[in-house]
């Protein structure tokens, strides 16, 4: 019985795959543009398939079991009433979810470690660093190497990874591209990293996928992968923005917006984004680096931050005051 | 003198509130005029709101979870047919400013003042009788623990029409809901419905415990006690070990909201990720303090409706210990995406697939339950079968997202809202309709329609399929939660069928209303003279239906697992003959009403910042605390004359037609 049952539910995963597949052209997440997404997207399928040698007998055989010993006065079925133990069956039951979850936790501990976000992509090329800061209700990216910033756009070359530097100015959100795989939280004064490359020229969404308040609904950006030749042009074109991510400018970028459109800074205060994360550490180290931590002191941090647009580092002053009046 | 208190706390420019508010106070002025026409006061004061009957305190429980299902569910369909309007480019019909309150409400009151009341009011209910006790070990502090979810449940419905609900997410993460980003008193709402309801949860955990490990009939040891006893032993310990950090957790948040501390904000050494630590390390446990009972119920409709031992009792046992002690131990897997190393993630992620074994296992001997035995289709027998389809489906999805490399991508995707979704409605709700169909006429005396009741099957089901199974579709197509407005043409047929699905599940909804109605009217046709009107196995089928104040006359003795069962088989009769001795039964109290009223007060002060209400309710608290403590006549005997008279209308009563008996529904091998 158990065979025939098996080659059924092994029939019966072309079906569902195709299934799965018919709203593929759709699903995002099955049309991943890069090899973490391609990971992603095939660790589902291994994971959903090795759980449905399971789930497809165990839904079978509930129906089939009530159709069966269902009550009727003609019931020829057999019936004992007070039978209630075989270890056989208990062996089977206990033995075949453990043999199923040992190959998932095997598939977990590799693919756990192999995707993990902060590991640099082996054969991603030399990385290009982009530090996001999440705002409220946009992003900020910071090119520090080309010394651009833009909001709610995001450049990157074709098949070469970009490592983000991934923290907060207000609340928590999760910076998040689905076609290009693994989303990260964005936390206050705090930086996490995260590895991406798209292999595909196209331009993708790009999302905060954790709720963060009034205008979260337009926290998305746009994800342009390009030729080395057009991401060039890009950096050039945001160079020749007039506008200058500096401390007003950047304090004009704190008060609260709601769906921004596309914005492109040509100048950007050097160590700005160290300068970000400061005011909420207060000398705690999370996150950070001594390599990084160096570099911050090196910048020099003005804690009597006024000409920052913040305020002071009293009981009640938070840079987020303003802010918090206007909601 | 009213702190924050002023006239524009009422949302006069929300329309949609004030019509609400308006019906709200029109039912509840009808029913308050009905009930002093009726002159019902007396009678619902000594009869139920000081009642310390655990049977009438489970019933309180499930009608005020059932009225909240009611208001959880109107967020539900808000919130459906919002995303359905702003799905291309609209912005529909709620701001993000209500629609953030309306999701935030939705989980609050689904969790917390739905799925617990049915949970613990089904534990109420039935196991003092299945361990046959004549009430639990604290009835005063079971009264006491009603109460002040009472409170808790009134707290998120006066935040309707004064002020504002919290806009957070049911969690509350901080820093959005510190004093920073949440300035109002949504939050504090949020804050002091959970404190208050939490204390009674907690109380409730200790309660329980205490009377399942301490007054068991002779002979019930453990090993011998109904599946049901202990799935609710298992989640009260998880309630005692749990609630505390919850408390614990909230209360560092309301110190950095009221007094400025900095536990988690985001500058002067706050940490919001110890936020997120422990309110996961409360809340993993909370899933299984909700599902764990509900696979006790599953497990004794279909032995019951089987007519055949539960296969594998003791690997079930041994099952739901398993699931008790890991279920502290996955609570990351909330947050692979914080940024947790590999090796974290991992542990985290495998822990949580472990679980799935056990839960497997249990699926399995309800099904060999099935296997050889004589299923009886009634509706708690369709709510079994539709929860096992439907929590397989959905504990294949948990475990899916349990592979962090997989949560990367799903994590806050509506493919995590319909896994939840799975199997908080696939495992509780089912569970929850199905225990309340097979214990409503030991509570009540009659049964439920069971017409209305199997509607109600199927529009629930077809309701939820429909209305979660294009949220996993949503999800691969990389929508995520909480969106007040949404632009993607693609996404919305999708969002129509699970708004129709919503619609379903609405139709469901009115179907157990009606059920109840119906099953009151007719309930002379319904009535279970018996008191064993399924062929029960445990001992709660063995006393009258409805149960007497005292449960038993005579303390049963224990020698076999299904003793009631193995009793029937040895002939009953010879039991009746024993003469009676007097009982020992504990008084009603009105401590209990008294000192929730008094939170209530404390509550609702601190909400607003009204600090000498708040010392009048906190001094009142403890001082009919203290007057209560000594009083010291709590407790009285019925006479043996009383329970005669009680026993012999029992038998007359036994004399009487009823809907079914135990006979028509066992078959003879």
């Amino acid at each position: 019985m158990r065979k025939s049952l098996m080659r059924g539910a092994l029939r019966g995963l072309p079906i569902l795959a195709g299934l799965l597949m018919l709203s593929g052209c759709d699903a995002v997440l099955f049309d991943p543009k890069g090899p973490i997404g391609e990971s992603e997207k095939s660790l589902i399928l291994t994971a959903t398939y090795l759980m449905l040698v399971v789930v497809i007998p165990v839904i079978f055989m509930t129906l089939w079991f009530a159709w069966r010993y269902r009550d009727t006065k003609q019931s020829k079925a057999t019936y004992t009433p007070n039978w209630a133990h075989s270890t056989k069956i208990e062996i089977v039951v206990w033995g075949i979810p453990c043999l199923i979850i040992l190959a998932l936790g095997i598939l977990t501990w590799k693919s756990t470690h192999e995707l993990d976000p902060r590991a640099e992509i082996v054969d991603g090329g030399e990385p290009i660093e982009v530090q996001v800061v999440s705002m409220d209700w946009k992003w900020l990216f910071i090119y520090p190497e080309q010394g651009i910033a833009t909001v709610n756009e995001l450049a990157m070359p074709v098949d070469r990874q970009v490592r983000f530097h991934i923290t907060s100015d207000t609340v928590m959100n999760s910076f998040f591209v689905p076609q290009l795989g693994s989303q990260i939280y964005a936390m206050a004064g705090m930086e996490n990293r995260l590895h991406l490359i798209g292999n595909e020229v196209g331009t993708y969404d790009g999302i905060s996928a954790s709720y963060s308040g009034a205008g979260f609904a337009d926290m998305h950006f746009k994800t342009h992968v390009m030729s080395e030749g057009d991401f060039d042009a890009w950096i050039e074109k945001a160079r020749g923005s007039s506008k200058v991510l500096d401390d007003a400018g950047f304090a004009a970028l704190q008060e609260p917006s709601e769906d921004v459109a596309p914005t492109f800074y040509g100048q950007v205060k050097p160590n700005l984004y160290e300068q970000i994360m400061a005011p909420y550490m207060d000398g705690m180290e999370l996150g950070m680096s001594d390599d990084q931590m160096r570099h911050m002191k090196k910048g020099g941090m003005h804690h009597d931050s006024a000409e920052h647009g913040m305020s002071d580092h009293d009981a009640s002053g938070h840079a987020e005051s303003a802010m918090a009046t206007e909601e | 003198m009213l702190g924050k208190l002023t006239i524009e706390a009422v949302p006069y420019h929300e329309p949609i509130v004030m019509i609400v508010l308006a019906a709200v106070i029109l039912g509840g002025a009808a029913l308050f005029g009905f009930i002093t026409v009726k002159k019902k006061w007396a009678y619902l004061w000594n009869e139920w709101f000081t009642s310390v009957d655990h049977k009438k305190i489970g019933m309180m429980y499930i009608i005020v979870a059932l009225v909240m299902l009611i208001r959880g569910f109107s967020d539900a369909i808000m919130m459906r047919s919002q995303q359905m309007l702003a799905s291309t480019g609209g912005h529909g019909y709620l701001p993000p400013d209500h629609y953030d309150q309306i999701f935030t409400a939705h989980g609050v009151i689904m969790i917390f003042f739905v799925a617990m009341p049915l949970v613990i009011g089904l534990i109420n209910v039935v196991v003092p009788l299945q361990i046959g006790a004549r009430d639990v070990a604290f009835p005063f502090l079971n009264s006491l623990s009603f109460w002040l979810f009472v409170v808790g449940a009134l707290l998120v419905n006066i935040s309707l029409g004064l002020g504002e609900f919290a806009k957070t997410g049911w969690l509350a993460y901080p820093p959005l809901s510190g004093a920073n980003y949440s300035p109002g008193v949504g939050v504090d709402y949020w804050i002091w419905s959970l404190q208050i309801s939490g204390v009674g949860t907690l109380l409730t955990g200790v309660n329980f415990i205490a009377t399942i490990l301490k007054m068991r009939a002779p002979g019930m040891s453990l090993m011998k006690m109904p599946v049901f006893t202990w799935t609710a032993l298992c989640a009260n310990v998880l309630i005692v070990a749990a609630f505390p950090i919850l408390t614990a957790t909230i209360a560092m948040l309301t110190l950095d909201r009221y007094l400025d501390f900095h536990f988690f904000t985001n500058d002067l050494g706050g940490n919001m990720m110890m936020y997120v630590n422990l309110i996961w390390a409360w809340g993993h446990p909370e899933v299984y303090i909700l599902v764990l009972p509900v696979f006790g119920v599953f497990s004794e409709v279909i032995s019951t409706f089987s007519k055949k031992k539960l296969f594998g009792y003791t690997s079930l046992v041994w099952a739901t210990l398993v699931i008790t002690v890991l279920s502290f131990i996955v609570w990351l897997h909330h947050f692979f995406t914080m940024g947790a190393g590999a090796d974290v993630n991992a542990f985290f992620g495998i822990a949580t697939m472990i679980i799935s074994i056990p839960t497997g296992v249990k699926i399995f001997n309800w099904l060999f339950t099935m296997y050889r035995g004589r299923v009886e289709m009634t509706s708690p027998v369709l709510w079994t079968l539709g929860f096992i389809v439907t929590f397989t489906i959905g504990g294949m999805t948990g475990v899916l997202l349990a592979v962090p490399g997989a949560n990367y991508v799903l994590h806050n995707s509506l493919f995590l809202i319909a896994h939840f979704h799975n199997v908080i409605i696939g495992g509780v709700v089912f569970g929850a309709m199905a225990g309340i169909t097979y214990w409503f006429p030991k509570a009540t005396g009659f049964m439920l329609c069971e017409k209305w009741g199997k509607r109600s099957f199927w529009f629930w089901i077809t309701g939820f399929y429909l209305a979660f199974m294009p949220l996993y579709i949503l999800g691969f197509m990389g929508m995520t939660r909480r969106l007040q407005h949404v632009d993607n043409p693609l996404w919305v047929p999708y969002l129509v069928v699970a708004f129709i699905g919503a619609c379903l599940i609405m139709i469901g909804i009115a179907c157990t209303v009606i059920q109840i109605a119906v099953s009151i009217k007719n309930r002379k046709q319904l009535q279970d003279t018996t008191g064993d009107i399924w062929g029960g196995r445990t001992l709660e089928w063995s006393t009258t239906s409805p149960a007497p104040f005292y449960n038993f006359a005579h303390e049963p003795q224990v020698s076999e697992l299904d003793e009631f069962w193995e009793m029937k088989e040895r002939g009953i009769e010879q039991e009746a003959k024993k003469p009676y001795a007097p009982i020992h039964m504990p008084r009603n109290a009105a401590a209990g009403v008294i000192i929730s009223a008094f939170s209530l007060v404390f509550g609702f002060a601190l909400i607003w910042h009204i600090w000498w209400m708040a010392v009048v309710g906190l001094v009142g608290m403890i001082a009919t605390f203290i007057v209560r403590s000594f009083n010291y006549d709590i407790d009285y005997y019925v006479s043996v004359e009383e329970v005669e008279r009680v026993e012999r209308e029992g038998r007359e009563r036994r004399a009487l037609p009823s809907a079914r008996t135990p006979n028509d529904t066992v078959v003879q091998g």
